[in-house]
């Protein structure tokens, strides 16, 4: 077991310097040199050539890459250009805010969903099961954004239940954690809804191939509960799906939360790198881009690990 | 010694036409395709039949009827430079209808080209070749499709294979695994061995194995696609104005929330769910009627 998790380890860490070059190579197929940008409308060709030397810009690229994916290992991710603050900051200032509502929506969405569609598929076409397969497919299609623009009309303008945006309440004078947690329901909402439709369908297809299975009929002869031959015997097998979702699923939520974020204003990882894409912050915008591949090989490594813990087979593939 | 009834059916398809019977009775019977199919169709004829019936234009600005709500001047009222929402619509329907479809047929092409050579080629071709697929994978499609939306000023043309960019690498990884299921077969070592080269092979004996895999997976990236053009509109970085696109009318609907101006902001939604349910019912239909037939 541990020679598998070792063994991805390392796998996974060409993968990440790929993601280095990727990213470093991204920013510099834009035209126009941060230079211009930074001077701005103080530019001069002497100042531009002073500036470009003493940021290494005129070093050959793959001089720049090194000394930059140095600085990378020691953690510092340069600084932005629009806030002037070291990018390191600025990402710890959104991350947390971005992972409360990623990961709370995430584990709902799975507890939601895996009861969900266990109840589906155990009641297969049934009304209830045709009824929700409905829904389903309708909160599957709709597009994130959409829906975040739906909820906001309903429950914060028409029932004015939850703010419509951001996170605080800037009238009140101390923050307190209602009003916090007010401004959290949203977004949560909005991101639990999407990934349950997805989910509940795997776990649906997943479970109705379960319950087919001869030990669940052994289950039920040796007088077991329904509850107990569903949600203790026939769950552990089902479950695979999911758990393999569960890893991936961050890198996809924090997709969606950029949406999520942009519609609500919510001062997370998604709207520092959408403001920053639209200033041409490249230091945020790189070590955004960096640390969101940095997660999502973490998220696979997190499933196969996962994988390889239920199915032990799989170690040895 | 081996018997002649056991020797495997040769997998040289000199006809992609199907003969067997289960496809067609699975796919049109079921309801559900049948009513995916259906709605599709309604978007399509609305979207390129409808201005022939309703040829008001979608670029014209009326100053004097913004904000307005439906009227018979304007079925679905005015935005806030008294476009026509509903001939927006319209227009909005052909550039995002062309641009995933399109974007999806570029991905699927090159996709399936890369995962048949990786999956051909010697193993330390065939892994970095993967690897490279895993790099660009891991970073989720709408960072980098920002980012490349923001730097090249889109027009169809781009906004297609910025799309297709990132689209290509799923068919892709699918087609690898197809092709290396398929590759040790009997009759594809035959051909090895009677000399027939390696593009006949794999485009006449590996492909159509898994070509109604890839269809499947070709009709959801067509959903996949219509979904992120939406997303880069609503953000603004879809195809620049005047040109009327779903999403962008979004976002210019979502200023309004606050007036209760609903026509801004139900209309291009509901386009955008009725072309996702319908080709999300497609596909799902086309795969249960692909693996009926395989079982």
């Amino acid at each position: 077991m541990i020679k598998y998790i070792i063994r991805r380890l390392l796998e996974a860490i060409p993968t990440i310097l790929g993601v280095t070059i990727l990213s470093f190579v991204l920013i510099h197929i834009v035209p126009g040199s941060p230079v211009r940008i930074l001077l701005g409308s103080h530019y001069t060709p002497y100042r531009a050539q002073l500036l470009s030397q003493s940021l290494g810009l005129n070093k050959p690229l793959a001089v720049q890459y090194f000394v930059w994916l140095g600085n990378l290992l020691h953690g510092n991710f340069g600084f932005s250009y629009t806030y002037n603050q070291p990018v390191v900051y600025l990402m710890l200032q959104a991350l947390p805010h971005t992972i409360i509502i990623v990961v709370v929506a995430v584990l709902l969405a799975h507890l939601f969903a895996v009861f969900l569609g266990s109840v589906q598929a155990y009641f297969e076409d049934t009304k209830f099961d045709r009824i929700v397969t409905v829904v389903n497919y309708f909160f599957y299609s709709m597009p994130t954004f959409w829906l975040a623009v739906l909820l906001i009309i309903f429950f914060a303008i028409d029932l004015p239940w939850f703010p419509a945006g951001g996170i605080v309440n800037t009238q009140l004078t101390t923050p307190t954690f209602v009003d916090w947690a007010r401004h959290l329901v949203l977004p949560i909402a909005a991101l639990f809804l999407v990934s349950v439709a997805g989910w509940a369908r795997y776990m649906r297809a997943s479970m109705r191939e379960a319950l087919l299975q001869d030990y669940v009929r052994t289950a039920r002869m040796k007088g077991a509960s329904e509850f107990r031959v569903i949600f203790v015997h026939a769950l552990r097998n089902s479950i695979l799906p999911l758990v393999t979702l569960f890893g991936l699923s961050l890198p996809a939520l924090l997709a969606g939360a950029l949406f999520v974020e942009e519609v609500f204003n919510y001062p997370g990882m998604g709207l520092l790198y959408w403001d920053a894409v639209n200033a041409r912050d490249f230091p945020v915008i790189l070590g955004v881009t960096v640390f969101i591949g940095l997660v999502t090989v973490l998220g696979n490594l997190i499933a196969d690990i996962l994988y390889g813990m239920i199915d032990p087979r799989i170690q040895y593939a | 010694m081996i018997q002649e009834s056991q020797l495997p059916r040769a997998g040289v398809v000199d006809n992609l036409v199907d003969a067997r019977p289960g496809f067609n009775r699975r796919f049109w019977r079921s309801g559900m395709t049948m009513l995916g199919l259906v709605m599709l169709l309604f978007l399509v004829l609305f979207s390129f039949v409808g201005p022939l019936f309703y040829p008001r234009s979608a670029i014209a600005t009326n100053l004097l009827a913004t904000d307005a709500g439906p009227s018979a001047q304007f079925p679905l009222g005015t935005d806030s430079v008294g476009h026509n929402v509903l001939a927006q619509l319209m227009v909005g329907g052909q550039s995002s209808l062309e641009v995933g479809f399109a974007a999806a047929v570029v991905a699927m092409l090159f996709g399936t080209l890369y995962g048949l050579i990786s999956g051909v080629a010697p193993a330390f071709v065939d892994s970095i070749m993967m690897r490279i697929v895993d790099i660009l994978l891991s970073i989720p499609s709408i960072f980098i499709l920002l980012f490349l939306n923001v730097v090249f000023t889109p027009s169809v043309g781009i906004m297609v294979l910025v799309l297709a960019s990132t689209s290509w690498l799923g068919v892709s990884r699918l087609v690898r695994g197809e092709t290396m299921s398929i590759k040790g077969q009997v009759y594809v070592e035959a051909a090895r061995a009677t000399g027939t080269g390696v593009w006949r092979i794999m485009l006449r004996y590996l492909l159509p194995n898994f070509i109604g895999t890839v269809l499947v997976a070709g009709t959801f990236q067509v959903a996949d696609a219509i979904l992120a053009m939406a997303g880069l509109s609503f953000l603004g970085l879809g195809l620049p104005p005047p040109t009327p696109n779903w999403g962008g009318m979004l976002s210019d609907g979502m200023n309004y929330m606050f007036q209760n101006s609903w026509w801004l902001i139900y209309p291009p939604g509901l386009c955008i769910l009725i072309a996702e349910v319908s080709i999300n019912l497609i596909g799902d239909g086309l795969r249960s009627a692909i693996e009926t037939r395989e079982r």
